[in-house]
């Protein structure tokens, strides 16, 4: 085989490496939740352009970088919490998961605006 | 009064944010699923680092393109990519769970008679690809399984073009001397069995 294979070796390695497509089940999973962050930090910045044109304190305040790194972080949250159900059963776990998402929530707008 | 304009030209700004962002999603999931599965080695985890990846990307997808001066954004989404496989291990602290499934990775079209005839060429060299160090390893993927160059690479590694060029090269040549050892290991083993018989 090494004859061959000093003949064309990368030839061959780019055949063993050749591209893997997604599963069309990520792709989907993907696409819905990109989709729903970029609705959501939509929302957000509409909703913090009304509460700035009351509040002169946020005005310089970076509502693009806020909204962005908002979405990003609540997508999180909300994929793990799915993931979390997912994986707990009945009414119990279903509790436990949004007690969990709550918790989850808090913590991650802490962390968001403790950024900025 | 300065900033409110501002702020109101970020906001025009957002919803072709997102379309472009929508665009550079489309255009690399392959690429960064390939990545991420070769990487790791199984799909589990592959999807994992895929959607952490485009989060990741989503958040900081402003200020990297402002930074990137129009130079094309695939390297710093593989660098997304790299970082966090680098924190799968460590928080694991352990190797990929599971080889290389070979039946999975031959998707680029083959016909049956290919497929028969060079899968254990395919097998010897996905295996000689795993006992590369990191670097070289992943080096090997940008190039074959996503097709970058060498200056892409150079970028999403964070190294020189010309470390870059180096370690592909010395990299195939590790690699090509791995094949072939398992080649010769493979030739001698029925000779040994051979012998065994003759005892």
């Amino acid at each position: 085989m090494s004859e061959a294979l000093g003949n064309n070796f990368e030839g061959l390695l780019r055949e063993a490496l050749a591209p893997v497509e997604p599963p069309e089940d990520l792709a989907l999973r993907l696409e819905s939740t990109l989709e729903s962050i970029t609705e959501m930090a939509a929302d957000e910045l509409q909703e913090w352009e009304l509460s700035s044109m009351r509040d002169p304190r946020n005005w310089a305040r970076p509502a693009a970088a806020l909204v962005v790194g908002g979405g990003a972080g609540v997508a999180l949250v909300l994929l793990r919490s799915r993931r979390r159900t997912h994986s707990s059963g009945g009414l119990g776990g279903a509790r436990e998961t949004a007690e969990r998402t709550v918790r989850d929530l808090r913590r991650e707008t802490r962390k968001l605006l403790g950024d900025r | 009064m300065d900033e409110q304009v501002e702020e109101k030209e970020r906001k025009k700004s957002k919803a072709q944010l997102d379309a472009e962002f929508s665009d550079l999603y489309r255009a690399h999931l392959r690429d960064v699923y390939s990545y991420a599965y070769y990487r790791i080695g199984n799909h589990h985890d592959a999807e994992d680092l895929t959607e952490q990846t485009f989060l990741q990307a989503y958040r900081h997808f402003e200020r990297a393109q402002r930074e990137s001066h129009g130079r094309p954004l695939r390297p710093w989404l593989i660098r997304i990519a790299h970082n966090l496989a680098a924190n799968l291990y460590r928080d694991r602290a352990r190797k990929p769970a599971t080889p290389i499934d070979e039946s999975t990775t031959l998707t680029a079209p083959h016909t049956t008679e290919q497929l028969v005839e060079g899968r254990e060429e395919l097998t010897r060299v996905l295996g000689g690809v795993q006992r590369l160090p990191e670097d070289r390893r992943e080096a090997l993927i940008m190039r074959f399984a996503l097709g970058m160059d060498n200056r892409e690479i150079a970028r999403a590694l964070g190294r020189s073009d010309g470390a870059t060029k180096v370690l592909i090269h010395r990299a195939i040549k590790q690699l090509e001397g791995f094949v072939n050892d398992s080649d010769g290991e493979e030739r001698q083993q029925p000779e040994k069995e051979g012998e065994g018989h003759d005892e």
